[in-house]
């Protein structure tokens, strides 16, 4: 039997699958947070099944087709989906540690999120005001549960994004701060996903 | 703590830092999104499609924006180190399919045997 050393091994076949050393930490943290976004998925998947059962239930009360504006829809759309490019274009100067460009395409990021967030509150509101509430009927109840929780993951991926520039600022791009913005730009790459099943779903399926 | 990072991260023969991700990953993956969003917009305010095959049309091309953003974004490859990544996400595709589609056939099946 020969002694190999662990560099022997060919590092792109051994890696998580059981040899060649322990997977670095990057991959196992990704892996991790991973793991919770597709629980998230979970999560949301009952949602869309309540929504899909009761979105014919109007109980006589405003329809989709009355109520969705697919003008507004669609800049969403494109809200979520280049602050997607532009997080990713902001995690790769992180890698790259470039601060300043990574600051910037931070900035953009959040101008992009917050755009989305303001069209879709002023939607409700608008919706709300027309006795549209979730109260109507079982249909609006599932839209504004399901559409109102992708909102709150937004929300809440905004608020984590200026902890992260916080972080960058006052540590640096260190190794660990790395890691939590690798974690952040999964979940906001995430959202977008989410966003395409809200967006089929709910709006171009009842807008028919 | 920066030390024991670097050193835990360091297995032999591993880079520091690597990345599949580049500038051109992204845009290629931003243009393919803008044309199925696009594509999807046209298809159901349009009658390009047969109109009972609109839904299906809808739900394939969704799927395709879904792949697009686990490549392009996400960079969920067919790498060694994406192994586990993809086990996990067919196990949750498949309790969201579960979930989707066992509550529509179940509460179908309720309404039909429901009395008038």
């Amino acid at each position: 039997m020969t002694i190999t050393t662990i560099d022997a091994v060919p590092a792109a076949l051994a890696r998580g699958r059981g040899g060649g050393g322990p997977a670095p930490t990057r991959i196992v943290v990704a892996y991790g947070f991973w793991i919770f976004i597709l629980s998230d998925f979970v999560m949301f998947s009952g949602l869309f099944a309540v929504y899909a059962v009761l979105s014919g239930n109007t109980a006589g009360g405003p329809t989709g087709p009355e109520l969705f504006n697919l003008r507004n829809v669609f800049i969403e759309t494109m809200c979520l989906l280049f602050s997607s490019y532009t997080c990713g274009l902001g995690a790769l100067s992180a890698e790259q540690r470039q601060r300043d460009r990574f600051l910037v395409f931070a900035g953009l990021t959040f101008v992009l999120g917050a755009a989305f967030l303001f069209i879709e509150i002023s939607e409700f509101a608008g919706m709300v005001s027309r006795g549209a509430a979730p109260s109507r009927s079982a249909f609006l109840s599932a839209f504004f549960t399901l559409v109102g929780m992708h909102g709150a993951h937004v929300t809440s991926g905004l608020i984590w994004l200026i902890y992260m520039v916080a972080q960058v600022v006052a540590k640096g791009l260190r190794p660990h701060v790395l890691r939590r913005l690798l974690c952040w730009s999964l979940f906001w790459h995430a959202l977008d996903i989410i966003w395409i099943g809200v967006l089929t779903l709910v709006y171009l399926m009842g807008a028919r | 703590m920066d030390g024991d990072d670097r050193l835990f991260d360091r297995t032999p023969g591993v880079e520091h830092q690597e990345s599949t991700a580049n500038f051109l990953s992204y845009t290629a993956g931003l243009a393919l999104a803008v044309l199925l969003t696009i594509t999807s917009f046209v298809v159901s305010q349009t009658n390009l499609l047969w109109a009972p095959g609109v839904a299906v049309g809808l739900v394939v091309l969704a799927f395709a924006q879904i792949g697009v953003h686990l490549v392009f974004f996400l960079h969920l490859g067919s790498g060694p180190d994406n192994t586990n990544n993809i086990l996990a996400l067919a196990f949750g595709v498949l309790i969201v399919f579960l979930v989707i589609t066992g509550s529509i056939w179940i509460i179908a099946n309720l309404y039909a045997n429901m009395l008038p």
